[in-house]
């Protein structure tokens, strides 16, 4: 799923109740159609826990931030769960900023977000 | 072989750093209810959640997005609406900086309180402000503006709750839509700055969560509006308490 300045690549994990979605490129209100639409994949897929992957991300806006909220609230309903891993430490900032990190649980690895999603 | 350095983000300078408790160098007429209090955004609400949108199209205005932002950033106190006033921040509105604010503690009624905003992200185009605790709301708003055709448009959109559930009464009650009309008074103040002499402001609202989080009930020990409002409901019965109470001392 891309639009200019986001892509999202969806992965099922081995654990088949987790999906990693890869973001990248940009974050901001943008990107609601590449992120939602990867997000419906996954759940199609039956994720139970969806794993936001920010290795590839460069660039996010306060929009974008709405933009995660906007998913926070999707996947809450759908009685899933919302992790994130390859943070940096600018991105790790904002997430703590914002409080966002009291919602999205961050791990430093992929290994250590499927164990604890599992 | 030198290993290759990672990219330093794009955003790196428009995002503030993140803070344990708030500290402003505005200056209010009102008390100071945000020193020493957190950031609280939507996450940490109580109410239904809504994204709200106001634009305006400012036609025939000869300016571009960073010069209207720039604008009103500069200016942002003189847009509000009448009955509630921005003390900025000595340095402007700027990534970290606080700012104080006297507001209408329940849109449209006569009581006012003290309370505040801390500027999380700011840029050539946008900026956006989050709310602390025991404001009425639990928010970021964002201003922008971006071009479309040959004309500016200014943007306001929040994705709030309401903070505490009197608050959320409130809402229910007709002082969400009372919320509404102050941004759009305040877009159409800035777009009469810039010499738009009708300016049409459109507005979209959207619940995106229907559901209350119960379990920030507890933003109620915070909130101004709540206390005041049980100061004022109990205030006749502590004046006949007061009258009803034996003279202090008493005839020797």
């Amino acid at each position: 799923m891309m639009t200019e300045g986001t892509r999202v690549d969806v992965r099922t994990t081995e654990a088949a109740d987790a999906s990693l979605l890869r973001i990248e490129g940009e974050i901001t209100s943008a990107s609601e159609k590449p992120l939602m639409d990867a997000y419906a994949l996954a759940s199609e897929r039956g994720a139970k826990a969806i794993i936001l992957d920010f290795g590839g991300l460069d660039y996010m806006n306060s929009g974008g931030i709405g933009l995660l909220v906007t998913l926070l609230v999707r996947v809450q309903r759908g009685g899933q769960r919302l992790l994130a891993v390859g943070l940096n430490e600018h991105y790790r900032q904002i997430l703590s900023l914002t409080r966002l990190d009291e919602a999205i649980a961050i791990h430093d690895t992929t290994e250590a977000a499927l164990a604890a999603a599992g | 072989m030198t290993a290759t350095q990672p990219k330093a983000p794009r955003d790196r300078e428009a995002w503030a750093h993140p803070v344990e408790r708030l500290a402003t160098t505005a200056t209010s007429t009102g008390i100071d209810t945000v020193t020493g209090r957190r950031v609280a955004g939507p996450v940490q609400g109580f109410g239904q959640m809504w994204q709200k949108t106001f634009s305006v199209r400012l036609v025939g205005a000869d300016v571009g997005p960073e010069d209207l932002i720039a604008h009103w950033k500069d200016r942002f106190q003189t847009f509000w609406p009448k009955g509630s006033t921005f003390y900025a921040p000595l340095s402007g509105i700027k990534p970290g900086e606080v700012a104080l604010m006297d507001v209408q503690a329940v849109p449209g009624a006569p009581l006012r309180m003290s309370t505040g905003v801390m500027v999380i992200y700011a840029d050539q185009e946008s900026f956006t402000f989050m709310t602390p605790e025991g404001h009425g709301l639990s928010a970021w708003i964002t201003f922008s503006a971006s071009r479309d055709g040959d004309s500016t448009v200014a943007q306001v959109q929040a994705l709030e709750r309401t903070a505490d559930p009197f608050i959320e009464l409130t809402y229910m009650l007709g002082a969400n839509r009372m919320n509404d009309r102050f941004w759009v008074r305040t877009l159409e103040n800035l777009a009469r700055s810039v010499g738009v002499l009708e300016p049409d402001v459109q507005a979209q609202k959207v619940c995106v969560d229907r559901r209350r989080q119960w379990r920030y009930v507890r933003n109620l020990r915070f909130s101004a509006a709540f206390l005041m409002s049980v100061g004022m409901i109990t205030a006749p019965a502590r004046w006949l308490r007061r009258r009803s109470a034996p003279p202090a001392g008493g005839k020797g």
